[in-house]
Formats: structure tokens, sequence, C-alpha cells
């Protein structure tokens, strides 16, 4: 085991730093969620480290239950988009012949239409709720992942050992998750946090276009819906989630950057 | 027929099959949803006439295959059907609206594209050191916030503190091409730096595979001047990949466009289905998903065609 790069390091622990609070955000945050505490829009200060919002909420508290919101929502899809994603690639990759063409020309077909466009389509006649917004995402999401899995999901499929098994007898499920999926996993590891940036991206595009998490409810995208109004009077309140978002994103990123790297040395090869 | 034109008329085909194909996929997904459509316009405090009515308005008493040759037949005569909300003519409230949104689009394309283009060279040029490095950082922190938060964070330092541009991106007919441009400073700045790290990160990419070939060391060692291996050896077999991420850029670009437009008030299409979408107009938001998809596979169509042409490799599939 080598020793973790500095910049890995670095993304874990902010990684870990936000999953912590957002877990743990009932215990942390100083005030009620939708509690109203002093007036609109004060300076931060010792009691309001972040300031107050539109309607004189704690700013740090919002941003504290938003965060739980946003990273739930994402993590949930995410892990949607890999199950079904992943699954269906490597069945795809493993069965070939018809399965494949239909699979792989019905995600064609999906990814030829922007992804945030085909939301909005679908969400103007769902309700919406959080479970339609991680089932809306994570399908949409999944044909990435389909992509993905079937391209590294060929190579394997050709080797020898997964040629000993066919010849052995072992059935469709073994193929996949006994000798595919453990040696498909690193590069779908490092996938996962891109989708996961993904998702974070998306659901707080879509909140701040009011289709997303509805208030009072908090998340990232929502606070600055909320507080969009304050810019033009110079009051920075809802550029709070551009910071969260961005150190997110970017200490995710390190952490896939590492794992992606550490696997492709330990392999001669991607995967 | 020549092998290249079969080719490109095959590209073509698709293309339009592929439309065809997303058309009834954005009909399905908004009709043949768990529930009833009129239903979930209304709300459930409906009352039993004013649902059978909109049924009857929205044809939705028809069957859906019906249905969906009506509506795809009128959209290609140019008929977009009417909007719920307002009664009005859904193709006339978009005209405009379509030509301000190319508008946004094509004036950041027209910025971001030789931008991207230029700082990808540079990158490859001083490859591993502090240019590329800092274009590499740059570029990473822009790819990780979402338009919009850029669009914020532009309007509270450009627009409200420094008082450069207006925060909003009010344009209309009476407005010159000038003043159209100073109005549209912002919202424009923003795609560019959304667009502008994903292109010339690809292009850069897309420059070093080239620069690291064989062939390229024997032009180098059989004594040809820098420049000269980068226009007649490199360029060439760069063409085709640096098209593709510009026209996958252009198609991404009318994506973001829909969130920058919201940001900025700006009257074009984005906003226009944003805004439909959450009073439930399903004619309005069919329409304006249609035109979308139909931009974004003709970009995408567009970039397969230009990279055969490009690509002699391309031209003889085996």
């Amino acid at each position: 085991m080598k020793i973790i790069p500095i910049s890995a390091l670095i993304g874990l622990f902010f990684t870990f730093l936000y999953f912590f609070v957002a877990i743990f955000a009932p215990w942390i945050a100083p005030y009620g969620m939708a509690e109203i505490v002093g007036d609109v829009w004060e300076p931060s200060s010792s009691a309001y480290w972040l300031g107050t919002d539109s309607i004189g909420r704690d700013l740090l508290t919002r941003m504290i239950y938003g965060g739980r919101t946003t990273i739930f929502i994402a993590t949930a899809a995410t892990i949607l988009s890999f199950t079904t994603g992943a699954t269906l690639g490597f069945l795809a990759a493993v069965s070939g012949g018809w399965i494949d063409q239909v699979l792989s020309r019905f995600v064609d077909l999906i990814m030829a239409i922007p992804s945030l466009i085909f939301a909005l389509v679908v969400l103007s006649v769902m309700p919406v709720t959080i479970p339609v917004l991680i089932l809306v995402m994570g399908l949409l999401d999944a044909t990435r992942v389909f992509r993905l899995s079937r391209a590294v999901a060929v190579d394997i499929n050709v080797m020898d050992y997964v040629e000993a098994a066919k010849l052995r007898g072992e059935g469709l499920r073994w193929i996949i998750f006994r000798e595919i999926l453990p040696n498909a996993l690193s590069p779908l590891v490092a996938e996962m946090g891109l989708r996961f940036i993904f998702m974070v991206l998306f659901v707080s595009t879509l909140s701040f276009l009011g289709l997303g998490v509805q208030p009072p409810q908090a998340d990232w995208g929502g606070i600055v819906k909320e507080n969009k109004e304050g810019i033009v009077y110079g009051i920075s309140a809802a550029l709070a989630p551009a910071f969260a978002i961005a150190t997110l994103a970017i200490s995710v990123n390190l952490v896939a950057d590492w794992v992606l790297n550490r696997t492709t040395s330990l392999k001669g090869g991607r995967g | 027929m020549h092998p290249v034109l079969t080719l490109v008329a095959q590209r073509l085909a698709l293309g339009i099959l592929l439309l065809f194909a997303a058309s009834a996929l954005i009909f399905v997904g908004t009709q043949i949803l768990p529930g009833d459509v009129a239903q979930s316009i209304l709300g459930q405090s409906a009352t039993p006439e004013s649902l059978a009515n909109l049924r009857k308005e929205l044809g939705l008493n028809e069957p859906a295959l019906s249905r969906y040759f009506s509506w795809l037949g009128n959209a290609l005569q140019g008929d977009l059907g009417t909007a719920l909300t307002n009664g009005r003519d859904i193709a006339e409230s978009l005209g405009s609206r379509l030509g301000n949104t190319m508008f946004l689009a094509g004036t950041a394309a027209v910025i971001s594209v030789p931008l991207a283009i230029f700082l990808g060279l540079l990158a490859v040029r001083y490859k591993d050191r502090w240019p590329d490095k800092l274009i590499s950082a740059v570029t990473l922190t822009s790819i990780s916030i979402p338009e919009f938060l850029i669009g914020y964070v532009l309007m509270y330092f450009i627009s409200v503190k420094l008082g450069w541009f207006s925060s909003v991106a009010m344009i209309n007919d009476g407005m010159s091409f000038f003043e159209k441009l100073n109005a549209i400073a912002l919202p424009v700045m923003v795609l560019v730096m959304v667009v502008l790290a994903h292109m010339m990160r690809m292009t850069r990419a897309a420059i070093l595979n080239v620069m690291q070939s064989a062939y390229i060391e024997t032009a180098e060692l059989k004594g040809l001047s820098g420049f000269q291996v980068i226009a007649k050896h490199a360029f060439p077999n760069a063409i085709s990949p640096i098209v593709n991420v510009v026209m996958l850029n252009l198609a991404y670009l009318v994506v973001g466009v829909v969130v920058v437009e919201v940001v900025f008030v700006y009257p074009g299409m984005g906003q226009y289905l944003v805004d439909h979408v959450s009073k439930r107009d399903v004619p309005v938001v069919q329409a304006c998903g249609l035109i979308f998809a139909a931009v974004y596979i003709g970009l995408n169509m567009l970039a397969d065609i230009i990279s055969i042409l490009a690509n002699p490799r391309l031209r003889h599939p085996k």
C-alpha cells in the first residue's frame, strides 16, 4: 500500500466532512431548519455565522440542512443509476445479440435528447417529489453508466477465465457478478465520483429552476433561488452554495483521480 | 455514387430517424405516465367537468398513437398547437424567442471556439509548466460549479460590485446590434466560461494525442521547423477530434442556455420552457423539448459528417 498523495488526502477529508455534516445535520445545525430567528438578510455575526436569508432564517443552518437534502438525493440517484446502468451494461455485453442491440440503441436514443430537457419534459407532468426526482435523475444518468460498463465488460468478456466459467456451465448471474463485476470495479468506482458530482449539479439546477426540492425543505439550489433577489443589493447570501458545491465537487474529483491512478498502475491498464 | 456521399447520406438518414424516435420519446414522456395528464395539470381539487373539458381539449379521449401522429404531422407543418395557459399560438410566441436564444448561443460560440482552441494549443505548448497547470486548475473549478451559480457570482462581482454591465439581460427589437451585445455581455460570459472549460480540456487531450504519435517524431527528426510540424502533420489529424469537441460543446450550449436565460431574465426559449414546465403547460413543453432535441441532434449529426469528411480513415469503413 503506497502512501496516499496529499491531494487525495485533502479530497478524502473534505468529502468525509461533507457527508458527516449531512448525516448529523440536526445535531450540528445551530437553529431549526425552518426557524425564523432574525431580520431579513442580516450580515454575518457571532450569532449567525453566515448571516440570515431572505425571510430571516439562519443561513448556516439552511446550508447544513440543504447539504443534507442535496447529498442524500445525489447519493440515492447515483446508486440507482449504477445498479441499473451497470447490470444492464454487463447483461448487454455478456449476452450480445439482439439483447445488446435493443439496449444499446435505446440508450443511444435517450442520450440523443439532452438530459436536462428530458427531465423538464417528464417533470412537467409528474408530481415533483423527492422519490420522483431520484427516479428521473437516476434513470436518465444510467444511460452513461450503461455505456461505460458495457465497454469495460466487452473487453473482460473475451478473457480466458470468463470462457472457462462459461464452459463449466455457470449461469448468467454468476458470469456477471462473480467474473465480470470484480474486474470492472475500478473504472466504475472512479466514474461513480464523477456521476455523483453530476447529480449534485443536476439536482441543484432543477431546484434552482423551481422543479426540484420544494420549500420549506432546504437544498443548495433552492437557497440560491430564495436569495437571488439580494444579489442586486450586494447581498452575497445566494453565493454560499457556490462555494459549498465547488469544494465538494473538487474534493470528490481529487479522490476519483486517485482511485483511477492507483488502480491503473496496479494492473498496467485501465480495468 | 461517391463513397463519401453514401456515408454522408447514411448519417443524414440516421439523424432524421433519430429525430423521429426522439419526438416519440418526448411524446411518451408526457403522455403515458402513471396517472392522468389532465388530473396532474389541474391538481387534486379539480371538478369532474373541468377534467372532462381539459381531456377533450388535449384530445385525451383518442388513442395515444393517433394523437402522436396528429401532433407530429402538425409540428412538421409548423403548427405547434396553442398554449393551455394563455391560449396563444405556440409557434408565434416561439419565433422571436428562438431568434433571441440563437443570438445568445451564437455570440457565446463565436467567442469561445477560437479562444478554446488557442488556449488548448497554449496548454500543449507549455505542457506541465505553469501556464498548463493554471489553465487546468481554472477549468477544473469552473466545471465544478453549476452554470446558474457562475451566473450569480459574475452578477455579484461584475455587475453589482463593479457596476460594469446590467444584471438583467433584457433585449427588444428596437435596440441596435451593439446595444444588444452590451445587454447580453454577462450571460455570454457565463456560457463562454462553461463551454470553454470542457472544450479546452478536450482540445488539449486531442492535440496531445496526435503530437505523441510516431510520425510527428519522424517529422521532427527529419528537421522540419516546429511550425511546419504542427501545420502540415499534426493539424490535419487533429481536425476531426477538434471539430467533434466543438460540436459537442455547441450542443452542450443549447442546454446551458436554458439555465442562464432564467438567471438573467433573458426573453429566450429556455425561460419560456421553464416557465411553462412549472405551469404544467404540456403542449408548450413538448414543442420546446422537440426544438431543443432537434438542434442537439442536428449538431451531433453535423459533427459526425464533418469528422467523416476530415478523416480519410473513416471514409473507408472496414
